[in-house]
C-alpha cells in the first residue's frame, strides 16, 4: 500500500510538469482558436469555427503545403549530408572525434538571428562569396544570392546540420564495426557495403532523425524573414505576423493548431511507413 | 586449393608492435588455430590475412599470387566475426545469399545454394526466419553458412564460439571440425581456448608477444613444447628448475639425477634449464612401492582434489609444489600430510633451454 502511494507520488512530478508546461498552454491556445475576434484588436470568449473556416483559402493551403515541403526538404538534405558525415566521424579514434563534436555544439549555440545575418552578408553582392568567385575568375561580376529560396534552404540546413549529427551520433557510434567488414568479406566494395548494409541497418535512426529535423525546421521563423522573400515565408512567420502585427490572436492560434495537426499526421504516416516496411520479409 | 604463405609480417599501431616478424606456411586444406593469450597479435594476424588491416611490412601469398595489397572484397575469404555481424535487416536466407546477390548470381541458383548451406549447418527450412528469432547457436551456424556461401579459398574464424555457453561451445567445436573435414577448406581459427584448439586443429600456432612461439600438431605441441611459455600455456604442467648433468642424457633437480629421453641441442653440462613434466605422466608412490628405476622426489601431500572422474594430488617437495593427476584407479589413496614419493618417467621429462 505504502509502495503504491510512493509510486504515485513519483509519477505526480512529471504529470505536474507536463500539465503546467504543455497541457495548460496547449489548452489555452486551443481555446483561443475558437474565440471570436473583436475589431478593436482583442477577442472575447466564444465557441465559433470562424477562425478555422477562414483558413480554407488557396493562400493558406499553399502556405501550409510550402511549409511542410520546405521542412521535409531540409530534413532530407540534412540527413543525406549528415548520415555519411556522422558515420565517418564515429569511425575516427575518440580523441579525434572530440574537436568535431565541440565545433558542432558551438554552431548549435549560435542564435538563429546571428546565423541569418551572417549568411545574408555572405550571400550578398557587395561583401559576399560571389566576390571570391569573381576574384578566382569563375564569375564576371558579383551577384546577389540572398534573399531567395536557395539562401533560405542553405541557412536552415546550416542551422539543422549540427542537430542532425548529434541525433544520429549515439546510434551510429553503437553500430557494430564488423557489419561493414562482413559485407566486404562477402565481396561488397566499401561503398556498396555502406549503402547495402549500414544504411538499411540504421533505418530506425534515419527515420527518427528525419522526423526530429523536420519538426525543428517547422519552427524556424527568423531565417525565412532574413533570407527569404515574402513568398517564401513559412507558416511560422505568418503566425507571428497574425499574432503580433495584426493583433489577430485567435487566427494565429487556429493556424498553429492546424500546423500542429498536419505535421503530427505527417510524422505518424512516416512512422507507419517505417514499421510496415520492416514487417515485410 | 593453394597454400598460404606469410613472410616477415610486421604490424605496428603507432609505437605498439602487434605482430613481430611472423613467418608461417599454412598448407592447403588444413585446419589451423592461432592460439594465444589476449593481446598476442593473433586477431591482428587474421585480419591482415582477410585484408581488413594492412601489414606494416611483409608479404602474404596465396599459392603463387601475392595478395598483400588486394582489397578484402576481391580476396575470396569467408569470415566469421566474434560478434557474428549478421545483418539484422535481412532474414536468415538473405544473410546467406548476400554474397551471391553482390555477384548478381541467378535467383534460382542462389535459392538452391542457400537451402544447401542451411542443410549443411543443420538448419533446414529456416531461411525465412528473422535473425532476431534465432538462438545463439543457430546464429553461429548462420554466420558459418554465410561465410562459406561463396566457396572461399580461406575460411577465417575470429573467436566465434566465445559467446556460447560451455556445453554448446564444445559441441560446436566438434561440428566445426567435421564440417571442415567434409569441405576440405583451408581454415584458420583464432582462439585463446587451448581445449578448443586441441579439438579442432590439424596445426596449432601458439602465439605470444606478436610472435609465433611454436607451430605443430596439437599432440606435438602438448608433448614437446618448444619453450616454457608454450609448456605453461598449453594444458597444465610441473616446471622445475634444473641443470644439465655431466652424465649424458640426464639433468640435476634438487640434487637428484633425472634421466631424460632427450636434451635440447647445444647445451653444455652445468647449464641452467627448466624441466617440464605433465601431471598425468607422474606416478605417486607410497610405502615401499617399486620405483622401476625412475627418478623420484620425496615430499608431503598438501592437498587432494578428488572430483570423481580424476584425482589431483598436490605434493610439497622441498619447497616446490608438484601436481600429480590420474584416474581414481591409478592414484593410490592418500590424504593431506602423508609422506609420498613422486616418480618421473624419463620419456615424460621435457628439458626446456628457454
Amino acid at each position: 500500500m505504502r509502495a503504491y502511494g510512493r509510486s504515485t507520488l513519483v509519477l505526480a512530478y512529471p504529470a505536474l510538469v507536463l500539465g503546467m508546461f504543455l497541457l495548460v498552454p496547449f489548452g489555452i491556445m486551443a481555446a483561443l482558436s475558437v474565440f471570436r475576434r473583436v475589431p478593436a484588436g482583442t477577442f472575447e470568449p466564444a465557441m465559433v469555427p470562424d477562425n478555422y473556416l477562414n483558413l480554407l483559402t488557396p493562400f493558406f493551403l499553399d502556405r501550409i503545403g510550402f511549409t511542410l515541403g520546405l521542412s521535409a526538404a531540409v530534413a532530407v538534405v540534412c540527413v543525406a549530408l549528415g548520415f555519411p558525415f556522422t558515420y565517418l566521424l564515429t569511425r575516427l579514434p575518440r580523441r579525434r572525434q572530440v574537436p568535431w563534436l565541440v565545433f558542432l555544439l558551438a554552431v548549435l549555440a549560435l542564435s538563429e538571428v546571428i546565423v541569418g545575418f551572417a549568411w545574408s552578408v555572405l550571400l550578398s553582392r557587395t561583401a559576399g562569396l560571389s566576390n571570391l568567385l569573381v576574384w578566382l575568375g569563375l564569375l564576371s561580376q558579383p551577384e546577389s544570392w540572398a534573399p531567395g529560396l536557395t539562401a533560405m534552404m542553405l541557412g536552415l540546413c546550416y542551422l539543422a546540420f549540427p542537430y542532425t549529427v548529434l541525433v544520429l551520433y549515439p546510434s551510429l557510434s553503437r553500430l557494430d564495426p564488423s557489419y561493414l567488414e562482413a559485407a566486404r568479406t562477402l565481396g561488397a566494395s566499401p561503398l556498396r557495403g555502406f549503402f547495402g548494409v549500414i544504411v538499411p541497418v540504421s533505418r530506425p535512426a534515419i527515420l527518427a532523425t528525419l522526423v526530429m529535423v523536420f519538426v525543428f525546421a517547422l519552427g524556424a521563423y527568423v531565417l525565412p524573414q532574413l533570407l527569404g522573400r515574402p513568398q517564401h515565408w513559412t507558416l511560422a512567420v505568418h503566425i507571428t505576423d497574425q499574432a503580433l502585427s495584426r493583433s489577430n490572436v485567435p487566427a494565429a492560434a487556429a493556424m498553429s493548431i492546424t500546423l500542429l495537426l498536419a505535421s503530427l499526421a505527417l510524422v505518424l504516416v512516416t512512422a507507419a511507413l517505417g514499421n510496415r516496411r520492416k514487417e515485410q520479409p | 586449393m593453394p597454400d598460404l604463405h606469410l613472410t616477415g609480417i610486421v604490424k605496428h599501431y603507432g609505437s605498439v608492435v602487434a605482430v613481430d616478424h611472423v613467418d608461417l606456411h599454412l598448407p592447403a586444406g588444413k585446419f589451423v588455430c592461432f592460439l594465444g593469450p589476449s593481446g598476442c597479435g593473433k586477431t591482428t594476424l587474421l585480419r591482415m590475412i582477410a585484408g581488413l588491416e594492412a601489414p606494416t611490412k611483409g608479404r602474404i601469398k596465396l599459392g603463387e599470387e601475392d595478395i598483400t595489397d588486394r582489397p578484402t572484397h576481391r580476396r575470396g575469404v569467408g569470415m566469421v566475426f566474434q560478434s557474428l555481424a549478421l545483418f539484422p535487416h535481412l532474414t536468415v536466407g538473405e544473410n546467406i545469399a548476400y554474397g551471391m546477390r553482390i555477384r548478381n548470381a541467378p535467383k534460382a541458383d542462389t535459392e538452391r545454394r542457400v537451402e544447401e548451406l542451411l542443410q549443411l549447418v543443420h538448419l533446414p527450412g529456416l531461411g525465412s526466419r528473422n535473425v532476431s528469432q534465432l538462438s545463439g547457436g543457430q546464429r553461429q551456424r548462420v554466420a558459418i553458412a554465410r561465410a562459406l556461401a561463396l566457396d572461399p579459398a580461406l575460411f577465417l574464424l575470429d573467436e566465434p564460439l566465445s559467446a556460447l555457453d560451455a556445453k554448446l561451445r564444445e559441441a560446436m567445436q566438434v561440428e566445426l571440425r567435421l564440417l571442415q573435414r567434409r569441405l576440405g577448406v583451408t581454415t584458420i581459427l583464432v582462439t585463446h581456448d587451448q581445449r578448443e584448439a586441441m579439438t579442432t586443429a590439424d596445426l596449432i600456432a601458439v602465439m605470444a608477444h606478436g610472435r609465433v612461439q611454436q607451430i605443430g600438431s596439437p599432440l606435438e605441441i602438448y608433448r614437446n613444447p618448444a619453450n616454457t611459455f608454450v609448456a605453461d600455456f598449453i594444458g597444465s604442467t610441473n616446471m622445475l628448475p634444473a641443470s644439465i648433468a655431466e652424465r649424458p642424457g640426464a639433468v640435476w633437480v634438487d640434487g637428484v639425477v633425472f634421466p631424460v629421453a632427450k636434451l635440447p641441442a647445444g647445451v653444455a653440462p652445468g647449464r641452467e634449464v627448466t624441466l617440464s613434466v605433465r601431471p598425468e605422466e607422474l606416478h605417486l608412490l607410497t610405502g615401499d612401492m617399486d620405483q622401476r628405476g625412475e627418478a623420484v622426489l620425496t615430499g608431503t601431500v598438501s592437498f587432494v582434489r578428488d572430483v570423481g572422474q580424476s584425482v589431483e594430488v598436490f605434493v610439497e617437495c622441498g619447497g616446490r609444489s608438484v601436481t600429480v593427476v590420474g584416474s581414481p584407479k591409478e592414484v593410490p589413496p592418500v590424504k593431506a600430510g602423508d609422506a609420498v614419493r613422486v616418480a618421473f618417467p624419463a620419456e615424460a621429462c621435457v628439458v626446456l633451454a628457454q
